[in-house]
């Protein structure tokens, strides 16, 4: 391992933990390193959308259409420079809503293209990639053609499946009052619910450990580990 | 009944020291834990299994350092994987930050193929000295090149890094179309048509398999337009917080494996028989998850006491 290496051993120990520090208590460590964590990432977002984006998307390749349309005559090149021209306009527009309410409203113009975009492509997708696939999911036939025949175990997964769904829909569904056969079935509904958070937080207890477990993990045999590695290496 | 009340009202520092120390103590001492492997992560395994040698797989970095302990093992497991059954890797990412990380895990993957068939490999190249001892001739060349192919995972032919773009769903609708409309040149600003394992790669009907290495939305988001449009063959690998939000889809087969957490890596790691981050992790997993449970029932048995005694009292 190399000194440089080590360094940066060293220096992710150290914001590890500063943040844990926060643990014990707010302290001007934790906040140091909550800031340098926010910097580097709007830093590291804005030079890769800078080279990536704009240089790679947008200014080379309006270059290489326009020479290629000066040194051959290609319409097709000059066509999509051109095209450019638009989404390079919207994206001015957008950052008009920081030069004051005089021309800020121009930003409406790049949002209103972006919701359109975004409504258009989202109706169809949830539609067709959520809706339709997952009702289809949920009427699940009970007994399949041969050989498999009737699976006990599938089929009442299947029938279990159609209760929480009806009623928790009906739980949902607020027109009449949840008296009588629909407060019952309505209440079956929040048992089913109540389930579903159960797991989600169960899951969202083992992913906070295993970020725990991580860092721990790095701490024991990556800084200590890596440290006393490299002072090994350098005795003789 | 005064010890009980000190006990409900416990400092949540002294929870935290428990829970550093029932954490610490098993990564200190190594604790063998038995692994079952559920049926999505077979599942999964299976999908990246059966492909053909030969099969591009895109890998989707949809996570960054916040979600490093465990969507890392799971990245780094499928890349050595596929490496291992001679599959081709496109890694793109949808998370500027977590590029990095994606390209560091293939790097890593592709390191450990190489350190493993290094002896193949120099056999290989020794035996092309020996059948052509001119170094400059085009058949010690070619045998070079074939040894390489067959030993060696290299960047822009066995793997590919297309990098970040923004604007997620549009990317992944375009894509069924023509990858360069989005990805004329990957991470490194090398054209994408000068790299040998792109060659008649252009869209979805290229790629065998796409994963989705995610701690949000961006695996619905792929199913929905990748899969449900394109028919795109998808597994995922999620941090816990997300595993609920899926099981419909596997069960609608609209996700063909999932691999959920740490638990998930540590399961795909036994069936690769490759001990990584997620194997390592389990028995800390399993001490804290210990830990709860003991805290969730001791807490709800001395609230049911202390409700009796103030009953009792009003």
């Amino acid at each position: 391992m190399s000194f440089a290496n080590l360094l940066g051993l060293w220096v992710a120990a150290t914001l590890t933990i500063a943040i844990l520090s926060f643990l014990y208590r707010d302290n001007p460590l934790y906040k140091f390193a909550e800031h340098v964590y926010v910097g580097v990432s709007a830093a590291y977002v804005i030079i890769y959308a800078a080279k990536f984006t704009m240089e790679q998307q947008l200014i080379n390749v309006f270059k290489n259409n326009l020479i290629s349309y000066i040194q051959n005559g290609s319409t097709t090149g000059l066509v999509e420079a051109l095209l450019l021209i638009i989404p390079t306009i919207l994206g001015i527009l957008m950052l008009t809503r920081w030069a004051g309410p005089k021309i800020g409203w121009l930003s409406r113009w790049p949002i209103a293209f972006t919701i359109g975009l975004g409504a258009g492509l989202g109706i169809t997708a949830g539609i067709q990639g959520v809706l339709l696939p997952q009702v289809q999911a949920t009427v699940e036939p009970l007994w399949i053609s041969p050989p498999s025949g009737l699976n006990l175990w599938t089929a009442i997964g299947s029938l279990i499946m159609i209760a929480g769904v009806v009623s928790t829909l009906i739980y949902f569904y607020f027109s009449r009052p949840h008296k009588g056969f629909i407060g019952v079935v309505s209440r079956v509904g929040i048992i089913f619910i109540m389930v579903s958070f159960g797991a989600a937080f169960g899951a969202t207890v083992m992913a906070r450990v295993s970020l725990l477990i991580g860092r721990l993990y790095f701490l024991v045999n990556e800084w200590i580990g890596g440290t006393i590695d490299f002072f090994k290496a350098l005795s003789p | 009944m005064k010890f009980i009340r000190w006990l409900t009202k416990i400092d949540r520092r002294i929870i935290f020291l428990l829970m550093f120390g029932v954490v610490l103590v098993p990564i200190l001492i190594d604790i063998p834990v038995e692994t079952d492997v559920s049926p999505p992560v077979e599942a999964a395994y299976n999908a990246v299994d059966t492909l053909k040698p030969g099969s591009v797989i895109m890998l989707s970095v949809d996570y960054d350092a916040t979600s490093y302990p465990e969507c890392h093992p799971m990245i780094e497991a499928v890349s050595n994987h596929a490496f291992r059954n001679g599959l081709k890797i496109i890694l793109v990412a949808h998370i500027p930050t977590g590029l990095p990380l994606g390209q560091a895990a293939v790097e890593e993957a592709a390191l450990e193929y190489n350190e493993l068939h290094k002896a193949e490999y120099e056999s290989a190249l020794s035996k092309a000295l020996s059948t052509h001892p001119d170094t400059t001739s085009p058949g010690y060349r070619l045998a070079v090149e074939e040894a390489a192919l067959a030993n060696q995972k290299r960047y822009g032919i066995d793997y590919v890094n297309l990098g970040f773009r923004p604007g997620m769903v549009p990317i992944m609708v375009g894509m069924g179309r023509e990858i360069r409309d989005f990805y004329a040149q990957d991470y490194k600003s090398t054209n994408v048509d000068s790299l040998p394992m792109m060659e008649g790669v252009h869209n979805y009907d290229d790629i065998a398999l796409l994963a989705s290495f995610a701690h949000g939305i961006q695996v619905e988001t792929w199913i929905a337009y990748a899969g449900a449009r394109y028919g795109q063959q998808i597994i995922a690998g999620v941090t816990g917080v997300v595993i609920p939000d899926l099981y419909p889809y596997l069960q609608s087969k609209q996700l063909t494996g999932l691999i959920g957490g740490l638990k998930g890596a540590n399961e795909y790691e036994s069936l690769l028989g490759r001990k990584g981050l997620g194997t390592k992790g389990m028995p800390a997993q399993s001490t804290a998850h210990i830990l709860v449970i003991f805290l969730i029932v001791l807490g709800s048995i001395f609230e049911f006491i202390l409700n009796i005694f103030s009953r009792r009292k009003s």
